[in-house]
């Protein structure tokens, strides 16, 4: 079997290309995407902090077939998605998404009034902004998106957006460009140790510093991390975040990590498998090879024992 | 399209883009679950007179008084006649005209393109 080598579809070029109706229907009947999606979307909400039994008007960017949209709703909020593939908001109109589907450029500024939302969202989206297409350079399409979602969040609004950074310099460039745009908050990464798990989560926040705010925790236990804060907000943000956060303890811990796991692999199993050379290895190897017709050596009280130092 | 859409849109990269000229080709309407606290909210949100000038171009007769009330928030009969308005109103085909640069963004089964 090929091994199969995880592409970044940003590089294949412009989103409205690349999403088009096959793609788009992959999202209808992938269960595996619909659920990614959605309990990325579930977290989203989480850190938007709403305030509870008041039903918002809340903003998703990048809103695709309007699967983070029925988070939305089931959370009993309004809605308005935007998207740049027409195939996407095609496929968001047959499942018959309550929501309202707008067909636009995120890098061309967002077409809404100031003040109009509560909150917004954006699930593996603004990864895309990144790359240029005919509407101008990353750093330019950067500054007009966040520049336009400041405008178009009620003051003390918050925007919870996930997204796939390549490198350190994407990550860097979003984080900052988001600050220069006048935001609060920082990045919020679950399970930063673990290479699929791991999620990006840029928690922003529109308007003054407000001493109610607090960056939300990380999921991923004691592994995981937050850069930013309210009162640290511009040093979070301004200052490489990915760096920020791989303080010297972060990178204790990963070592200590990494030695209780090597030590361990003798004794016993991880994942429910049997370790490698221990006596119960043995004997189900020994086992395989008799079945397989081999000659193997009978089993006794010796069988998986260490020599002993002993020389003669 | 609902009205409610139309009024928190505006033409993308301009500064008086707002409110956009509706020219309509098909539109609907369609019954909505009506919410009396989310229209409330929304009262504050909206621009009431530019929602008020839409309704007069499209002719539609909604029965809204000239300005909000100033007890809205327990007056059914106006939140009821908003619903109305704001949700149940569709633009399926059509045009959005900006009122700074005439430029023209078309609706095409019910979704406007904003690009």
């Amino acid at each position: 079997m090929a091994t199969k080598v995880r592409t970044r579809p940003e590089e294949s070029g412009p989103a409205d290309i690349f999403y088009n109706e096959t793609e788009a229907n992959k999202y209808l009947h992938s269960s595996r995407m619909i659920e990614v999606q959605t309990s990325m979307a579930e977290r989203a909400v989480e850190m938007l902090c709403l305030p509870e039994d008041t039903p918002c008007l809340l903003l998703d960017v990048g809103c695709g077939t309007g699967l983070s949209g029925e988070v939305l709703e089931e959370e009993g909020h309004a809605w308005m998605g935007c998207d740049i593939s027409r195939d996407m908001l095609g496929v968001a109109q047959q499942r018959e998404v309550e929501g309202e589907l707008i067909h636009s450029d995120m890098g061309t500024g967002l077409p809404f009034r100031q003040g109009a939302f509560d909150g917004a969202i954006s699930i593996s989206a603004i990864q895309w902004l990144c790359y240029s297409n005919d509407e101008g350079n990353p750093r330019l399409r950067l500054h007009r998106f966040f520049q336009s979602l400041y405008r178009v969040l009620r003051r003390g609004a918050r925007a919870v957006l996930q997204f796939y950074p390549q490198n350190a310099e994407q990550l860097q460039l979003i984080t900052a460009s988001a600050m220069r745009a006048g935001f609060g908050g920082g990045l919020v990464i679950d399970f930063p140790h673990s290479t699929k798990a791991k999620k990006y989560f840029l928690v922003l926040l529109a308007g003054p510093p407000d001493a109610g705010f607090s960056m939300p925790t990380a999921l991923g236990e004691s592994d995981a991390m937050s850069v930013g804060g309210a009162s640290s907000a511009a040093s979070g943000l301004g200052g490489g975040a990915a760096d920020a956060g791989a303080s010297s303890s972060v990178r204790n811990d990963g070592r200590k990590r990494h030695a209780r796991r090597a030590m361990g692999s003798r004794e016993k199993s991880r994942h429910g498998k049997i370790a490698k050379k221990s006596r119960e290895w043995i004997a189900l190897k020994k086992e395989a090879a008799r079945r397989h017709g081999k000659e193997v050596t009978h089993d006794s009280k010796y069988s998986g024992r260490k020599r002993s130092k002993v020389s003669f | 399209m609902k009205l409610l859409t139309h009024n928190m849109l505006m033409s993308p990269g301009t500064k008086n883009g707002y409110p956009l000229a509706i020219e309509v080709e098909k539109m609907e309407t369609v019954e909505a679950e009506f919410n009396g606290e989310f229209t409330a909210r929304m009262v504050e949100k909206l621009d009431y007179a530019a929602l008020l000038s839409t309704l007069r171009s499209l002719s539609v007769e909604t029965g809204l008084p000239a300005a909000v009330p100033a007890e809205y928030a327990g007056d059914e009969v106006f939140l009821k006649a908003l619903h109305h308005a704001l949700m149940e109103i569709e633009i399926l085909e059509g045009y959005l005209v900006c009122p700074e640069t005439q430029k023209k963004f078309p609706i095409r089964e019910g979704i406007p393109s904003m690009l």
